[in-house]
């Protein structure tokens, strides 16, 4: 079988790598020679808007340490921290980063500042309550705990959920007025807002154009390359445009029918976080039997504004609460989740369901036999589940991730061989 | 004493249940909710007039067979042993069952209840996790009001605040001879062990709080009797089961290899506050109160205003421990990370400590023991 070319060749790429490029640059100019206070904050839905309105630098210690895995760099940072006393069954997004942490925040594509504030958003994940304590323990800074009730009944998010949470957001303005010494802007952070609904409306519309066939893009190994910016950027002028950027690029390659890879045979729905340490290699294990994943939830851990959110510039602490309690595939149970799958595997028209377990993110993985339970007997959709890790390239095995995709493909072929195939 | 213990234990290691099931089985309007480690609201169970009973995994009893297929290999013990309970229908005695924002694998654990059992309620309780909030009240109190509407759909009873108050009450008699038990062990572990209390304590999540409140009052006069003499052990704290529990044998062997447990977090979430929940007031507003204000510090609480570490060593030195064991159930990352932090501030403290993993269907302990010996020796003459 010939192995096809799987890069993505657009110009978003190349933007993609200059923004992110110039983002660690300044964090590089923050810890060395310094610039604005830096808040530590999680991905899963947060309120970065506010942050951004008192003109501080958000950093994400997820993103570092996915780049840190990317970059085939995590394990020394892993048994650094493994050596500090957590164990091999730790995530390893947080060993990777406390390694960092504990070597003068220097990783191999810029330095990491020191924070001024640790803000957790606890949205959905348990383990980030744990690693943003740890910070706080090593570095004394200041510290804010966002807690964000979880989807938990019908009526989510309830009202009292919400008026906890912009009850809670007050308090952190107070607390960012104390570290930057200045007071909010309420027009820059409406005007915040309004970019960030702008970049999430873009970022949807591209979700959208999956759908098509051939889908013109990679909805987990190229909207991997939109997520650095749609995270580290959103609420600025420059996240916009890059997001203006990728959807003109992503809805002329629609109309032109270009699609990531020479002839598009079968369209899967993907869940679960990526293996950072081997992407290329994964990739390539789908595109040599033609598939093309059209939709994935780890794309939306950060918010879910392909099913209709958008932040309300004129509502501003409501909005953002908004997004946090309910608009993010974290902090939603996981019925929700095999429903948001469902939805994709009708919507965007797949064969299949991947799941991609990670022992790290026990957020995602956690039951996901269940799913597959659900997705194979329930509803008859031919559902793949493999296993490695996120962060720790120590899970991952080539041959056997190999054997399964392949005897799993070689199973879809038959089916369509035999005229047996779920039709999308 | 023998009788009271020998009640416990039989309760404890009885299948599946039983004695709950012949309890319910008495009155067609029984009703039973299953509580899932850590920390449930059992006084709104009691008020709203159904038993709360301790959910918690299989311990040895139970071979997993089919959570397995659901639950991968790297999750804990008793996320999967507890659902086995349920796929081989050992909990159809439940109306109800609690599970709580401890950790990811205990929340994915409710949904996956709530579709492969349709007919059992299924709530999940999330509880603050910005204590120093002074919003965190409100919502606390918001979220219990949510779980009092939830149970009166479940037992057919509203729950008055009189009755509710009453229920408070008697749980804070309970939870004052608890108290008791343990202050007993601290002072005189010589007299009752730490795998009697423990047996003692579990067998009253598997029973009505009014019959199991004589046993406690009862045990706690028999224990004051006992003639002992002390031996030449090692005073231990016990931190990291807070959760999944440990054989009883496992507790029985650290004893034996030298450790006078002097305190523990065995079933915390049954005993969870320091002290007596306010009996006036609003009693939504005073469990509230006392959960943010007044509970033990535990690995799925991150309290702020008081850091584990710091509270790990002031507990360690109020008890006069010589030294602390991290009994951790294995795959448990709440505790796998507190350890992290605990052997930090342990050493900066000078408190000789010593890991251990473990697991409810242990049934080997010859290795843990010697150990254990090994650290003790090292202590009494190294």
């Amino acid at each position: 079988m010939a192995d096809p070319k799987t890069s993505y060749q657009g110009r978003i790429h190349l933007l993609q790598k200059e923004l992110m490029g110039r983002y660690y640059q300044e964090l590089t100019t923050a810890a060395t020679s310094g610039g604005p206070p830096a808040a530590y904050m999680l991905i899963s839905g947060n309120p970065v808007e506010l942050v951004r309105a008192f003109g501080m630098l958000p950093v994400y210690p997820e993103v570092n340490a996915l780049q840190i895995a990317v970059k085939k760099q995590a394990l020394p940072y892993i048994l650094k921290a493994e050596e500090l006393g957590y164990s091999v069954d730790n995530c390893a997004y947080v060993k990777a980063d406390i390694g960092l942490y504990f070597s003068g925040r220097q990783a191999p594509f810029g330095t990491v500042p020191e924070p001024a504030l640790i803000l957790c958003n606890y949205v959905g994940c348990n383990v980030y309550l744990n690693w943003f304590e740890h910070l706080r323990e090593y570095s004394r800074a200041e510290v804010f705990f966002l807690d964000i009730p979880f989807v938990r009944d019908p009526m989510a998010p309830r009202p009292e959920d919400l008026a906890y949470v912009v009850a809670q957001l007050r308090e952190l303005i107070a607390l960012c007025e104390r570290i930057t010494g200045r007071s909010l802007d309420w027009e820059y952070l409406r005007h915040i807002c309004a970019l960030s609904a702008r970049t999430g409306h873009l970022w949807a519309q591209i979700k959208h154009l999956t759908k098509h066939v051939p889908c013109p893009l990679d909805a987990y190994f190229d909207a991997v390359t939109l997520m650095g910016p749609l995270y580290c950027l959103r609420g600025s002028e420059e996240g916009l445009h890059f997001f203006e950027e990728a959807y003109r690029e992503v809805k002329e390659r629609t109309e032109l029918g270009l699609g990531p890879l020479p002839e598009e045979r079968y369209r899967f729905v993907i869940e679960g976080p990526p293996p950072w340490p081997y992407l290329r290699v994964f990739r390539d294990l789908f595109s040599r039997w033609g598939a093309v994943a059209v939709a994935s939830t780890y794309s939306t851990v950060g918010g879910l504004w392909e099913f209709g959110f958008a932040h309300d510039p004129d509502h501003p602490l409501e909005s953002i609460a908004q997004h946090m309690l309910y608009w993010n595939l974290t902090n939603r149970d996981l019925l929700r989740r095999y429903q948001q799958i469902r939805r994709y595997v009708q919507e965007w028209g797949a064969h299949a369901l991947v799941i991609h377990s990670v022992k790290s993110c026990r957020l995602f993985s956690a039951g996901q036999g269940d799913m597959r339970e659900y997705f194979t007997k329930t509803l008859g959709v031919p559902t793949l589940l493999v296993e490695s890790d996120l962060e720790d390239p120590r899970y991952f095995s080539e041959a056997q991730m190999r054997n399964r995709i392949d005897a799993f493909f070689e199973a879809l072929e038959h089916r369509r061989l035999v005229g047996a195939e779920v039709r999308p | 004493m023998q009788d009271v213990l020998g009640r416990c234990r039989e309760t404890v290691e009885e299948p599946a249940f039983a004695s709950v099931r012949r309890w319910r089985e008495k009155s067609p309007s029984a009703r039973v909710i299953g509580c899932y480690p850590v920390y449930s609201p059992i006084e709104l169970v009691h008020a709203a007039g159904a038993l709360p009973v301790g959910v918690i995994g299989g311990g040895n009893q139970v071979e997993i067979a089919h959570a397995d297929a659901r639950f991968q290999s790297f999750i804990c013990s008793v996320v999967k042993s507890t659902l086995e309970l349920g796929l081989t229908d050992r909990l159809t005695f439940l109306d109800g069952i609690l599970f709580h924002s401890i950790c990811d694998p205990a929340r994915n654990l409710a949904a996956v209840f709530a579709r492969n059992f349709p007919a059992l309620r299924v709530e999940y309780i999330h509880y603050p996790q910005n204590l120093s909030s002074p919003a965190a009240v409100t919502y606390l109190v918001t979220e219990l009001e949510r779980i009092r509407s939830v149970l009166a759909e479940v037992t057919g009873r509203q729950v008055s605040a009189a009755t509710l108050r009453d229920s408070i009450a008697l749980y804070n008699r309970w939870r004052g001879r608890i108290r008791d038990l343990y202050a007993l062990r601290r002072s005189a572990p010589e007299r009752l062990s730490a795998a009697e209390s423990f047996l003692l304590l579990r067998a009253g999540t598997l029973m009505p709080v009014e019959e199991h409140l004589p046993l406690l009052e009862t045990a706690l006069r028999e224990v004051a009797q006992r003639p002992a003499k002390r031996q030449d052990r090692i005073a231990v704290l016990v931190e990291g089961a807070f959760c999944e529990q440990p054989p009883v044998d496992l507790i029985e062997a650290l004893e034996q290899a030298g450790c006078y447990l002097l305190d523990d977090d065995f079933l915390v979430g049954w005993r969870w506050f320091v002290d007596d929940v306010t009996e006036d007031g609003d009693p939504l507003e005073a469990l509230a109160t006392s959960y943010i204000d007044r509970s033990v510090s535990c690995g799925t609480k991150h309290d702020l205003r008081a850091p584990r570490p710091a509270q790990l060593i002031r507990r360690a030195r109020a008890v006069g421990a010589d030294a602390v064991i991290f009994l951790c159930a294995k795959f448990c990352e709440p505790a796998l990370f507190d350890y992290a932090l605990y052997r930090r501030a342990l050493e900066e403290a000078g408190i000789p400590h010593l890991f251990l993993e473990f697991e409810e269907k242990m049934w080997i302990f010859d290795r843990v023991r010697g150990e254990v010996e090994t650290f003790v020796e090292s202590m009494l003459f190294g």
